[in-house]
């Protein structure tokens, strides 16, 4: 089984997001950086059909050469090759690679790794990164590539030749079966990410990432300016300390008409 | 301007996000526009009161004789060819798990840009449209321009409140037979019997939240007798679940639920902005946390400062103890 799993470096962003003065970007100087949640988990559920099935799992980045850091850390977590796609040199323009040229990158990889060798069975990614939420990506990669896909998946069980692959809808399981090649967009809960071993941590350090300049396309949908929305800032009423805080609590519960 | 929106259906008639995003279409489509729908199911069953109520004057029906239950390229399909019969500038979706699939979708057969998430949109210069779009779950908001023929967008669940049209419309109802290809039906759903059809997070009338201050898995006990005194039910922040305290499907935040309650009962949690992502659109917010510096304390309306350990259960003996009415 041959998986490419596609992870997005993004700002790890903690009590608030700023905005950089120009309003293009969130101001990341004072931030780490991870990949996307729902994309820890695509990598964990790739390790884990491998260490079942046997095959390999290649993990794919389009971003800025320190984006080979969040390859490292999915290395780190069993990925056994990691590719590279360089963002800059083409965003000088300030024109952001959007949802249509990332999923022209993912789709050029795919069919490179198919032309090299075996090319992937599954390509695995997250439902929607968490900085730009487009939602649409692995569709994209899925049409261009005349692939099946599913999207939004919390239960996948994986055969030689076949996925079926579950999510909630309205209260019930929904679930789709799919021949592969196919592309997969997972969400957090598919499963619980293990930490990275010792070992691993080691093989991710030497690892050899393999690069690539891919061409970026020209995006319909063009961001303007980025802004951080009005929310009401203010400070609860302090209703007491403790127990002693109770009669007044349900007070409030019963104005708000949710006591009967 | 023409719109076509996909509207989504549950037992109890159109649902809320579809409203929503029907009324954010209205006043796109502006006075005089024309709101077209798309619904699958029976034509016998198409909620025309409704749909008329909030705007909409043509509603095509794409019966389960031409396509049954749910494949996503073929809904796409479906609308492809109904915004070249109705000409729609616009073709719009509700921000749920199906809207996005489905537009993303159409995005890809037509070649089309998609701005998912939108929480307004506006007719602009050279036939493009204005719109904002939440990035980061809605932590961020990005001004864009959508420059697509026909304009491919979703709209955030929380975007709009559901208002009616102040004139209702009589809306035509039209049975569609889509033109599908046998690959456009590759993907399609399998749906199981529902489950416990208990109280959905998504739709509580009461949340109460747990978090790190829990403790532990053995902690939420209390938390799940207040939840059902109130006739609610528990929420969880990241860490409850990423510590396997409680499972992902309880999750409130960024990556899990987005929660619509008139009262989230927050206890223990600090309040970090990926879950206050997912309470932004509660009604009222109600922390309880021992530290009165805790981020939650600056978007709650009431807070009681303490050990959720001591407060819970003591509100849990105060209500059944208190007097009837």
């Amino acid at each position: 089984m041959e998986i490419g799993v596609c992870v997005k470096r993004v700002p790890q962003v903690g009590g608030r997001i700023v905005v950089t003065p120009d309003g293009q970007d969130v101001d990341t100087r004072m931030s780490g950086f991870a990949m996307s949640p729902h994309e820890e988990c695509a990598v964990e559920e790739a390790v884990r059909i491998t260490e079942r099935l046997g095959g390999s799992v290649s993990v794919l980045t389009l971003g800025p050469p320190e984006a080979a850091e969040q390859l490292r850390d999915a290395l780190a977590l069993g990925a056994h090759r990691a590719v590279l796609l360089g963002s800059v040199g083409q965003e000088g323009a300030g024109q952001e690679w959007g949802p249509i040229g990332t999923a022209g990158a993912i789709a050029a990889e795919a069919r490179r790794h198919a032309a090299d060798g075996p090319g992937y069975d599954l390509l695995l990614m997250g439902n929607e990164a968490a900085d730009t939420g487009d939602y649409q990506v692995g569709v994209r990669v899925a049409h261009l590539l005349g692939w099946p896909c599913v999207t939004g998946i919390k239960h996948l069980e994986i055969t030689a030749d076949r996925a079926r692959a579950g999510r909630e809808y309205q209260g019930s399981q929904e679930t789709f079966e799919v021949p592969l090649p196919a592309v997969i967009t997972v969400k957090e809960g598919i499963n619980l990410p293990r930490y990275p071993s010792l070992p691993g941590r080691l093989r991710a350090r030497r690892a050899v990432i393999e690069e690539y300049q891919p061409e970026q396309q020209p995006e319909g949908l063009r961001k303007e300016l980025l802004r951080v929305p009005q929310t009401e800032q203010h400070q609860a009423t302090v209703l007491g300390t403790g127990p002693d805080a109770v009669p007044a609590l349900v007070q409030v519960l019963q104005e708000l008409g949710v006591l009967k | 301007m023409t719109i076509l929106c996909l509207v989504e259906q549950d037992a109890a008639g159109l649902t809320d996000a579809s409203l929503r995003a029907l009324t954010f279409a209205r006043t796109l489509a502006g006075p005089g526009g024309r709101l077209c729908a798309v619904l699958f199911g029976p034509a016998d069953q198409v909620p025309a009161g409704p749909l008329g109520s909030y705007g909409v004057s043509e509603a095509y029906v794409i019966e389960p004789e031409a396509l049954d239950g749910y494949a996503p390229q073929a809904w796409a399909r479906t609308l492809e060819g109904l915004a070249s019969v109705t000409v729609a500038s616009t073709v719009m979706a509700a921000g749920t798990e199906r809207g996005h699939e489905v537009l993303a979708h159409l995005g890809a057969l037509t070649g089309q840009p998609m701005a998912a998430n939108c929480v307004s949109a506006e007719a602009a210069a050279g036939g493009t449209l204005t719109v904002a779009r939440q990035r980061w779950a809605g932590l961020l908001i990005e001004d864009a321009v959508l420059d697509g023929s026909p304009a491919l967008l979703t709209v955030a669940t929380d975007a709009v409140q559901p208002l009616p049209a102040d004139t209702a419309a009589e809306p035509e109802v039209r049975v569609h037979e889509p033109d599908l290809a046998p690959a456009d039906l590759l993907v399609k759903a399998e749906v199981s019997a529902a489950q416990d059809g208990g109280v959905s997070l998504a739709t509580a009338r009461v949340v109460v939240g747990g978090g790190r201050g829990v403790g532990g898995p053995d902690g939420f006990a209390p938390l799940e007798e207040l939840a059902g005194l109130l006739g609610g039910v528990v929420g969880v922040s990241r860490v409850v679940t990423s510590e396997g305290w409680r499972p992902h499907t309880q999750q409130v935040g960024q990556t899990g639920t987005k929660i619509t309650p008139e009262l989230y009962l927050a206890c223990g949690i600090s309040g970090a902005i990926q879950h206050m992502a997912g309470c932004a659109s509660a009604k009222h917010i109600v922390a309880v946390n021992t530290d009165p510096g805790a981020p939650i304390l600056s978007r709650a309306d009431y807070a009681v400062i303490g050990d959720l350990k001591d407060v819970i259960p003591a509100l849990i003996t105060a209500i059944k103890e208190r007097p009837r009415s």
